[in-house]
């Protein structure tokens, strides 16, 4: 058993997150967000991270595009270490990476309009002419399904949830980005709304061959985009795994509480009786061990002493725990 | 209608007067509920739930105006004096927020907050109040009860706070809990805590309650009826195992179809409903889910579909092509 292995693909990594830690400080305590969490993320694949709120799946997701700067470890993306990058350096690596937000409206500024918000990357990577700016939003605009000459000249407050988080994802695209977090695109969109961005993401992936850290706590959304997914619970990576894969067989007791626990929509499927219990504990003390000890069923002795390494229960999945289900 | 509803809605309007003209909220809703029964409303943003709930409850926004009847208990809200309204509230009609930090004052602690409603609506002194809201904490699953009296609210997390919110509102044994997105703002493994919490304490109660969601996953396990709003209009309603064995209005189906499914392979395109709902300030002359209605014809267009029954009473729908015909008429 290697200690911490990552669940590796191959040397096509495009993103390598090596023993991440993320630590800040809260008054005289420190928040520990991210405990030591190694992945990678192979070029053109999804890799989707679920946990509930507070795990520290955001925190992660910033500290990879050094918008939060890591403790410790290492984030590589296409072999250039991050976080040791400064200044131009990391400015023109920035280009290559971007981000998607949760809340479409409040990450468009009010009084700007929509072609000068979808410009401004360009503007910041230094694209000088006018006319090529204005071709090129004209594209991603439409890429993104919104008519350009109808978009451009207004304001965000004129669109809804859904049409701005299109206009944020094209800003995200203008650059022509390798690799976007999108963290938690969906959430505060409507059913209906939510099934048109998830398919947009889905199409702007295939066309601009895309690699994506999807981040959500809705287990079914991650599932419907991500080849692989990683489970996070309170700062460490609980199991990784082909999506199907630890749908179908989930290793982790958190993954199969997590599964358990999202409604279904069918009358004939009883809600579960084996009501996940308790709550998640501070991130500013852990549980010592496995941190999701105080809240398993199958937790002993061993779990509070030790910490459960990544160690591979079938082909592809790995999972941190002593007393995996399968 | 009759008396044997414990609530009856009865043809509600809502308009709320906008900058851009007139806005109808809800357009011409029935609904009922009876005693120990479980309503879910389902619909998106903007649909009118939440201001269907706050016209059974009277907590409109002062400009709204309503129209229609609301009959509680033998009494037709809209009628009854400010007064008797705000002993009713509380008492025997209770209700759950979204978001349970701006539900509870911040700045003061749970128990008094808990006493000042057991004190205002039923006759305790301050110990039997204490004892009473011990109990309650204890029944709604929060941990270490005489302790938590004197914390408050930002001392809790979200989930414990929804516990806190649910313990106020069933403290004096209300006849009808209405929650309104209830789980939204909270994770899936607490969302299942706190949905089960409320279908264990309605059971016990004989309490009737309704369930607001834009999850019909919320309402598929845990609700004898539904109904489905758009636009602002009840346009499907049955009960539960009936709407989910049968859907018949294209909305409806629509809905659960674009929900991504755990069964589903990764990377398969969700049936996405084009377009989005109309701008209420402009009602439509047709169905309002007409332009995004894939079997939509000429008719959809000009008139609009009452709700209506068909093979069985309880199961109504608002559309001229509900779905199984057109599987017919393809067949």
């Amino acid at each position: 058993m290697m200690p911490q292995s990552p669940p590796s693909i191959s040397s096509h990594a495009l993103l390598e997150v090596d023993n991440l830690v993320v630590e800040y400080p809260v008054g005289s305590r420190v928040v520990h967000a991210v405990s030591g969490v190694s992945l990678q993320i192979a070029r053109g694949e999804t890799l989707g991270l679920v946990g509930e709120s507070g795990c520290g799946k955001s925190t992660l997701g910033r500290a990879v595009l050094q918008l939060r700067r890591p403790t410790g470890g290492r984030v590589l993306f296409d072999g250039h270490d991050l976080t040791t990058m400064q200044g131009d350096a990391l400015r023109l690596m920035r280009r290559r990476v971007q981000l998607i937000f949760q809340d479409p409206i409040a990450s468009l500024n009010p009084r700007r309009k929509i072609g000068d918000i979808v410009a401004e990357p360009l503007v910041i990577a230094g694209v000088k002419d006018p006319d090529k700016r204005k071709q090129l939003v004209h594209e991603v605009l439409s890429a993104v399904g919104l008519d350009p000459t109808l978009v451009v000249g207004r304001l965000p407050h004129e669109f809804s949830g859904g049409q701005c988080q299109r206009i944020c994802i094209a800003r995200a695209l203008i650059l022509n980005p390798e690799f976007i977090v999108c963290d938690e695109p969906v959430s505060a969109l409507d059913v209906s709304i939510r099934a048109q961005i998830l398919n947009l993401l889905e199409e702007m992936k295939a066309r601009f061959g895309l690699t994506l850290l999807f981040i959500a706590h809705d287990l079914a959304v991650v599932k419907a985009v991500s080849d692989r997914v990683a489970v996070m619970y309170l700062g460490r990576l609980c199991e990784v795994g082909p999506s199907e894969q630890l749908f179908a067989r989930p290793a982790h007791p958190y993954t199969a509480l997590l599964i358990e626990a999202i409604p279904m929509p069918d009358p004939d499927v009883r809600p579960a009786e084996t009501v996940p219990v308790g709550e998640p504990p501070s991130p500013i003390a852990p549980p010592s061990g496995c941190r999701f000890r105080t809240r398993c069923p199958r937790a002993d002795q061993r779990c509070s002493d030790e910490v459960p390494e990544l160690r591979a229960v079938a082909p592809g999945q790995f999972v941190a725990c002593h007393h995996p289900l399968i | 209608m009759n008396g044997n509803y414990l609530l009856s809605v009865e043809d509600v309007v809502v308009d709320l007067p906008t900058p851009r003209g007139n806005l109808r909220a809800v357009d011409h809703v029935d609904l009922t509920v009876g005693a120990g029964r479980t309503l879910g409303i389902v619909g998106e943003s903007g649909c009118g739930k939440t201001m269907l709930s706050r016209a059974v409850l009277q907590l409109l926004p002062k400009k709204a105006k309503l129209s229609g009847r609301v009959m509680f208990d033998g009494q037709d809200l809209l009628q009854l004096p400010p007064e008797k309204l705000r002993k009713l509230r509380g008492r025997s009609l209770a209700v759950v927020f979204q978001d349970p930090m701006t539900s509870l004052n911040p700045v003061l602690t749970i128990g008094t907050q808990l006493i000042e409603t057991l004190q205002e609506h039923l006759e305790l002194d301050d110990a039997a109040a204490t004892r009473r809201s011990v109990e309650l904490l204890a029944a709604v699953g929060i941990p270490a009860p005489e302790q938590r009296l004197a914390q408050y609210p930002h001392q809790l997390s979200g989930g414990m706070r929804q516990r806190v919110a649910i313990a106020i509102a069933l403290s004096c044994e209300p006849k009808l809990l209405i929650a309104d997105e209830p789980t939204t703002a909270l994770d899936v493994t607490i969302q299942a805590q706190i949905l089960d919490l409320l279908a264990r304490e309605q059971r016990r109660r004989h309490m009737a309650m309704i369930i607001i969601t834009h999850d019909l996953g919320v309402v598929a396990g845990r609700t004898d009826e539904v109904a489905v709003m758009y636009a602002g209009r009840v346009v499907e309603r049955a009960p539960t195992p009936a709407l989910f064995k049968k859907m018949r209005m294209p909305y409806t189906e629509a809905l659960l179809a674009a929900l991504p499914k755990l069964d589903a392979a990764p990377h398969t395109p969700l049936p996405a409903i084009s377009g989005r709902p109309p701008d209420p300030t402009r009602p439509l002359k047709g169905c309002s889910f007409s332009p995004r209605c894939r079997y939509a014809v000429a008719r959809c267009q000009d008139e609009k579909p009452a709700l209506e029954a068909a093979e069985t009473k309880a199961h109504q729908f608002a559309c001229f092509h509900p779905i199984e015909a057109h599987a017919d008429a393809n067949a």
